[in-house]
């Protein structure tokens, strides 16, 4: 606590023309710009997955399993920041029981609780019963309590009855595309609809999160793909990888195109607020903005994966690129989701003036704190991919839904 | 004994669970519609309906009002937590607008620009608008912040989660999380004044009567007649809170 009042008279000593006195302090740090890019990545990789299942990519069979895995990992993790951050975290349940309804956050537990029990644990259990009751059969001890559990004690692997869970698994991935789109465009609302800050404020907040929340969710399954196959000392799916690059720039272009519009709409109508917003973009937020959002996270991976659709190097050389380009893309999208977060925050109200972003090392708010809570998702994925190997599973299961 | 059965056929069980679930569904489906129109409806025309109103004109920048506030509402006495400032706007000649708030008025200001330099110069008392469509309470996500049928904006300490959004959903900087109780805080337009028939703190102790206070349905209160024989105005109408804080000689420099 004295640390924290500290830290806000250094920030008081920073403070650029006039801001309202209550707004030296910034309400929502680093914390709050992990939650939307978690629940980006989740819906991103959710809608990989999906791509494959509904709209019949076979080719991208091979990441299938691993971008399900992927979107569990991480919508685990995706309240926790939330969560932590609040004044009065033990009363976080309160916004699912007693919810006001005006109020878009309070939506948040609905939608999450949606997405994680109905869409997500659901495909995922019934893609995997089949497998889990095969390799009860074959596992020992633990592991082999673990399969038992999870399948929830069934043993039923009749082709009738597996044909039946790939049925009720494409419904769920049909309910689950929209239920996607919900949940990330959601957050993006969550922004949007702050009229009181016109950095925010704009109708297509809902829309740009969710195409760069795929953009970063397709980046990480490439990424974690390119490094897992890697690790598991395993040839790559090249034919995969390129649809993947394919898919990331299409995808790429049209989130491109919706901030581009955004931002030229706004400087075309050029409001109260555009001279503030104006200095602010070109200074406090030059480099995250142009450089590591702008340059590194959009225009470099456009070019590259464009140049791919026509001139294709050599296998070895793509490797390497796609691995480059999804971290690039993934920094860029964090980038993104910082200059929403902490750029909404940087300028004052009364447009007469700025504050500084401060963060220290250590402490609930700190870089550290926030470092946890990008890795914790990957130990929760290890942990999956070691129970439910979607290398291992029996091909079959799939094949008679999407053959 | 022997056990009596309650007196309700299965029938009538089943019938009246079947429309308690169904009143259920359809007040949970027709409810967000509802969420959806909050800042869209009108504001209340009947019964008491606390304004404000505040004479620019008035305000010499003594700043006793923020000091005051601080006092009576036990508000952090740290130069960033505030339920009530104020501003000091100079408009120099060449068209520059320089607005200061140190230590929100209470120690006094200083003029730092030349006489000759200076178009003009005023103070801006600042404080919560009370809106009638506020916008933190409607983003409240558990409801903590509420409206009272008198129209002030509360906030019920024991049941915020200190999740800030109504600190960025206030276009006026009126609100802040208090450091030791890790919840979000502002003006209460010191209801527990009010309650004893007594004026909030700033109000009584403004020496220009620079502030009234009352209640904006009874034509004969005083914020009734300011309203009338001057021209005022709420800042950021286009937000369209419902702000009932009315400022008279209130320049467009004012945000």
């Amino acid at each position: 606590m004295v640390h924290h009042l500290q830290n806000l008279y250094e920030v008081l000593s920073k403070v650029d023309g006039y801001i309202y006195p209550n707004e030296i302090e910034l309400n929502w740090s680093i914390l709050i710009v992990l939650y939307p890019y978690i629940t980006g990545l989740v819906a991103g990789a959710f809608i990989l997955a999906s791509l494959e299942r509904i709209f019949k990519v076979h080719v991208l069979k091979p990441t299938y399993g691993l971008a399900l895995l992927t979107a569990l990992a991480f919508l685990i993790v995706a309240p926790l920041p939330l969560v932590s951050h609040l004044g009065k975290p033990f009363r976080a349940y309160e916004i699912m029981i007693t919810p006001h309804i005006s109020s878009a956050m309070a939506i948040f537990g609905f939608v999450y609780l949606w997405y994680l029990m109905v869409v997500l644990l659901l495909e995922i259990w019934f893609d995997y019963r089949h497998d889990m009751v095969v390799w009860a059969g074959e596992s020992k001890g633990f592991k082999r309590f673990l399969y038992r559990a999870f399948s929830l004690w069934t043993t039923d692997i009749s082709p009738k009855s597996i044909a039946l869970d790939n049925r009720i698994g494409y419904i769920i991935t049909v309910i689950g595309v929209p239920s996607a789109f919900l949940l990330h465009g959601y957050v993006g609302f969550i922004f949007g609809s702050i009229k009181a800050n016109p950095w925010w404020s704009t109708v297509l907040m809902p829309v740009i999160f969710l195409f760069s929340a795929m953009v970063s969710g397709i980046a990480l399954v490439m990424f974690i793909y390119i490094l897992l196959t890697r690790i598991r000392k395993k040839a790559l799916d090249m034919e995969c990888l390129d649809m993947i690059a394919k898919y990331l720039f299409y995808i790429l272009i049209v989130d491109f195109v919706l901030e581009g519009l955004d931002q030229i709409h706004r400087i075309y109508e050029a409001e109260e607020s555009f001279e503030a917003l104006h200095l602010l973009v070109m200074g406090k937020l030059f480099f995250t903005l142009f450089i590591m959002q702008g340059l590194i996270g959009t225009i470099l991976p456009l070019l590259t994966l464009g140049t791919f659709q026509f001139y294709k190097p050599k296998e070895q050389v793509r490797k390497i690129v796609y691995l480059v380009i999804s971290v690039m893309i993934l920094v860029g999208i964090f980038f993104m989701r910082w200059n929403v977060v902490i750029g909404g925050q940087l300028f004052s109200k009364s447009f007469y003036g700025y504050t500084t972003f401060k963060i220290g090392l250590i402490g609930s708010e700190g870089y550290l704190m926030a470092a946890v809570w990008v890795i914790v998702p990957f130990i929760i994925l290890s942990f999956l991919l070691w129970l439910l190997p979607p290398w291992k599973k029996k091909e079959e299961g799939h094949e008679i839904q999407v053959s | 004994m022997k056990k009596s059965k309650p007196d309700i056929s299965r029938r009538d069980f089943f019938k009246t669970g079947a429309i308690i679930a169904g009143g259920v569904v359809v007040a949970t489906a027709l409810n967000p519609i509802d969420g959806f129109l909050f800042a869209a409806e009108p504001a209340k025309k009947k019964g008491k309906w606390y304004g404000i109103g505040i004479d620019i004109n008035k305000c010499i920048g003594c700043g006793k009002c923020a000091l005051a506030c601080k006092l009576e509402n036990n508000v952090p006495m740290e130069p960033f937590y505030f339920r009530s400032w104020v501003e000091q706007y100079t408009i120099k000649n060449d068209g520059s607008i320089l607005v200061e708030s140190p230590n929100g008025g209470i120690d006094g200001f200083h003029q730092k620009v030349p006489d000759e330099e200076i178009f003009k110069s005023f103070f801006v008392p600042k404080m919560c608008n009370h809106c009638a469509k506020s916008p933190c309470t409607q983003v409240c996500p558990v409801g903590a912040t509420y409206e009272t049928p008198d129209g002030i904006v509360l906030i019920d300490e024991n049941y915020c989660i200190g999740c800030r959004y109504c600190v960025q959903a206030c276009p006026y900087g009126c609100r802040f999380v208090n450091p030791e109780k890790g919840t979000a805080e502002k003006c209460t337009l010191c209801i527990h004044r009010l309650e004893k028939g007594l004026q909030p703190a700033c109000f009584e102790i403004c020496p220009t009567e620079a502030r009234i206070f009352g209640d904006l349905n009874d034509p004969g209160s005083k914020l009734h007649s300011f309203l009338k024989n001057h021209t005022c105005m709420v800042i950021k109408p286009n937000l369209n809170t419902g702000s009932k804080l009315f400022y008279n000689a209130l320049t467009p420099e004012v945000r």
